[in-house]
């Protein structure tokens, strides 16, 4: 068993769920900052690319890594959108503080 | 039946009058562009009264010779089994009623030329009473229930338009929307027992309806222990009630006097109010099987009889004194109604049509006369400045209390003495009620006359002279200020055309009316169980042998002693009726309050009803359907969403945290599930 072979698909997911749970906690417990917001979505979307490479490497399938491309240009995609929204919203708000932002309360 | 009728001959009589209220009503007033004149209005409305009163006199004398018509002209449609018809039934009855009718009719509209001379209203006054003489005679040629119904509801409703004519009034508007409204409560009564007869015998035809009548006796309404016919008969009468002004719902009649007197005279005393009558009369084989009926007939008619004429007494008003002795006269006629003495009571209504019309029309003369005052306690001596007029009033007076030889005696005395042979349980009091109402009647109407008439000369003494309702322009008779003045030829010509029947036609007519076979089979008594008519026929010899006869019996002295009560408390020594008035305090109060009827209807029944109406609206509308269906419903939504609506906090990241948990929750049922 080579060094590699001792860090085990456990670690992998176990990292990858670590990941997830700290960008949702990233999201709720952030009060603050929209930006904050965005790179928590991001970390979330990381977490789930790191499960489908180490699937990818376990399985020797190459799907797994093909679709991690995918992810990231979505993800590339989303946060520019994201930002280009925030800008937007910063013009109309003044603010990105995320308590302020209520517009949806009935 | 050995000749008939022609049938456009009878349609044209309802028809002439109805084309003249047609053009008078549409080309006479606004609505047409005022294209008829005064003129031309009344020409057009007489000429048709006049052609149907021709057409009827010609019926009466075909009707005498033994010519009769009972055909459908016209079907209206027919729902499920029951046929709706137009259709004409003439006989006797009927011819009778045409002749009276168009008659009276015809002079009213004579004397409305004078009467309504300077009145805006001229054209439609015209165009109304054409309407109504068309509906009156729709409803007595019937030959069936539903036109019946159509003509009753059609005078009521001429009525109604009459009585508010002058609708700037308030208290015409008043008394024509209590006259409709009491009408109402009759005409309930009268549909049921229409709706009663057509259920059980599938028509509405008299015929049909008479032919039916035996298999009917004994049956009762399902449910209960009341016989069907006598049902029928009380809610047939009930009706007559309302038309024909009886106890207790008499009250919109005297109050009907605000409409112009032509209308009291033609309308509210002469033809329409004897609808009721006319209605009980025709349906005689029906009431014949229910003694039932009957007896609630007499006893209401001897009420209505005596009771009324009391009121009369106490009356200041000329034309409600005339009024009060119409509802008396009209429980004469019920009274003779219910001793099955229908033809007595039918002679009644036509003695009484002529010389009550006759007071009326000589009533309104007097108003002319005295500038529209009817106050007679602000009249007297009258007859220097109105011949015509008193002659003809002294005449129908005479008539009203029932003089021998004049036409009234004929009637009255052959009711009271119908009455006097009945022997159901009831005419013992009724008998009592029409004998003291004869020495009431010959009271009230001497009373009036004599204060009008005779005595000293009391119009400046009004108080409210020239103030009160001058709906006429008064200027042609200022040049006289004061002092009665006689009526034009238009209105004194009716006056004289009515005198003359009122005096001799029941000395003429008694005969055929109540002995001979006249009526033939428009009217039918079980003879066997009603023996009034024949205790008459045996009395009767002659016209005149009843006169003489008449000069024995307590009616004619009943009658003289009114006349001379009256004479001695007005003209020989007038504080008797103020000393009267003070010891008899509390039943004039009674007699002033009438009765307190008005009072009853007003606050006990106009009030429920108007606390059941206030019940429903506020208990059961905005209560029940707005607070607790349409209220509640909103409010329950409103409830539930204002806790909903706390979760929707508004921020992003609420709604994350639930969708994680709620895909948390997901999760793991399904996981659970797949186990």
């Amino acid at each position: 068993m080579n060094a590699v072979s001792a860090i085990g698909l456990g670690h992998f997911l176990s990292l990858g769920a670590a990941l997830f749970a700290l960008s949702i906690i990233g999201i709720f417990l952030n009060r603050k900052n929209l930006i904050v917001l965005l790179m928590a979505i991001e970390l979330m979307l990381l977490a789930v690319n790191t499960n489908f490479v180490a699937f990818s490497y376990y399985l020797n399938d190459m799907n797994g890594q093909v679709f991690v491309f995918f992810i990231l240009t979505v993800a590339a995609a989303e946060s520019a959108i994201g930002l280009a929204i925030l800008v937007l919203l910063f013009r109309n708000k003044s603010t990105i503080d995320v308590q302020e932002l209520d517009a949806l309360k009935g | 039946m050995s000749n008939t009728l022609s049938a456009n001959t009878l349609l044209a009589v309802p028809l002439a009058p109805l084309v003249g209220a047609m053009l008078a009503g549409i080309f006479g007033t606004k609505l047409g562009g005022n294209l008829l004149g005064r003129r031309a209005s009344h020409t057009v409305t007489i000429l048709g009264v006049f052609i149907a009163f021709i057409l009827s006199a010609m019926t009466l004398s075909h009707v005498m010779d033994g010519a009769g018509f009972n055909a459908t002209i016209y079907e209206w449609m027919v729902v499920g089994g029951l046929r709706m018809e137009i259709g004409f039934m003439i006989d006797g009855l009927t011819a009778m009623m045409m002749v009276v009718v168009t008659f009276v009719s015809l002079m009213v509209h004579i004397y409305t030329i004078g009467y309504m001379a300077e009145d805006e209203g001229y054209n439609r006054f015209f165009s109304y009473i054409s309407l109504f003489t068309f509906s009156m005679l729709m409803l007595v040629m019937s030959n069936n229930l539903l036109q019946l119904f159509f003509g009753w509801e059609a005078v009521g409703l001429v009525s109604y338009l009459l009585i508010g004519f002058w609708f700037k009034r308030s208290t015409a508007v008043f008394a024509n929307m209590k006259a409709f409204l009491v009408n109402r409560v009759g005409d309930f009564g009268f549909i049921l027992g229409i709706g009663l007869i057509a259920s059980y015998t599938g028509t509405l035809n008299y015929t049909e309806i008479f032919g039916q009548a035996d298999g009917l006796v004994g049956k009762t309404l399902p449910g209960t222990e009341w016989l069907l016919l006598s049902v029928i008969g009380i809610c047939l009468f009930v009706g007559a009630m309302g038309k024909s002004a009886q106890f207790p719902l008499h009250v919109w009649l005297p109050d009907s006097m605000e409409g112009p007197t032509p209308i009291s005279a033609l309308i509210h005393a002469a033809t329409m109010v004897t609808a009721g009558i006319f209605m009980v009369a025709r349906m005689s084989p029906l009431y014949e099987l229910s003694d039932t009926a009957l007896n609630f007939i007499l006893v209401i008619g001897a009420i209505t009889a005596l009771f009324m004429g009391f009121l009369g007494i106490i009356q200041n008003d000329i034309k409600r004194v005339v009024a009060y002795s119409t509802l008396s006269q009209l429980g004469y006629m019920t009274v003779a109604l219910g001793a099955s003495a229908y033809s007595v009571a039918v002679f009644h209504l036509m003695t009484h049509a002529f010389f009550k019309a006759l007071l009326f029309l000589a009533a309104g003369s007097v108003i002319i006369g005295m500038h529209h005052n009817q106050d007679i306690r602000w009249m007297g001596g009258v007859r220097k400045y109105m011949p015509i007029t008193w002659i003809t009033f002294l005449l129908g007076s005479l008539a009203l209390i029932g003089t021998p030889l004049f036409s009234g005696f004929y009637s009255k005395d052959s009711i009271i003495e119908a009455v006097t042979a009945s022997a159901l349980p009831a005419a013992g009091f009724a008998s009592f009620a029409v004998l003291a109402g004869v020495f009431v009647t010959a009271f009230y109407s001497f009373r009036v006359y004599f204060l009008v008439f005779h005595g000293k000369e009391r119009y400046d003494q009004n108080p409210d002279a020239h103030g009160h309702d001058d709906h006429h322009d008064d200027d042609h008779q200022h040049g006289h200020a004061g002092t009665p003045h006689e009526s034009p030829a238009v209105v004194t010509l009716p006056l004289v055309l009515l005198a003359i029947p009122s005096v001799i036609i029941g000395f003429f007519s008694i005969d055929t009316m109540l002995f001979a076979d006249f009526f033939g089979s428009a009217i039918v008594v079980d003879e066997t169980k009603h023996g009034a008519m024949a205790a008459l026929r045996e009395l009767f010899e002659s016209p005149i042998g009843m006169a003489i006869h008449g000069l024995q019996t307590a009616p004619f002295w009943l009658a003289l002693s009114g006349v001379l009560a009256a004479y001695y408390m007005y003209m020989v020594n007038p504080a008797v009726p103020a000393a009267f008035a003070r010891t008899l305090k509390p039943i004039m109060t009674i007699l002033e309050n009438k009765y307190y009827l008005d009072w009853f209807n007003e606050n006990v029944l106009a009030r429920s009803a108007r606390g059941i109406g206030v019940g429903l609206w506020k208990g059961g509308d905005q209560g029940v359907i707005e607070g607790g269906v349409v209220n509640a419903s909103w409010k329950l939504v409103g409830l539930i969403s204002g806790v909903v609506r706390k979760l929707q906090s508004g921020y992003i990241y609420h709604y994350a945290l639930v969708m994680i948990l709620g895909i948390f929750v997901l999760v793991t049922m399904f996981v659970w599930l797949a186990k």
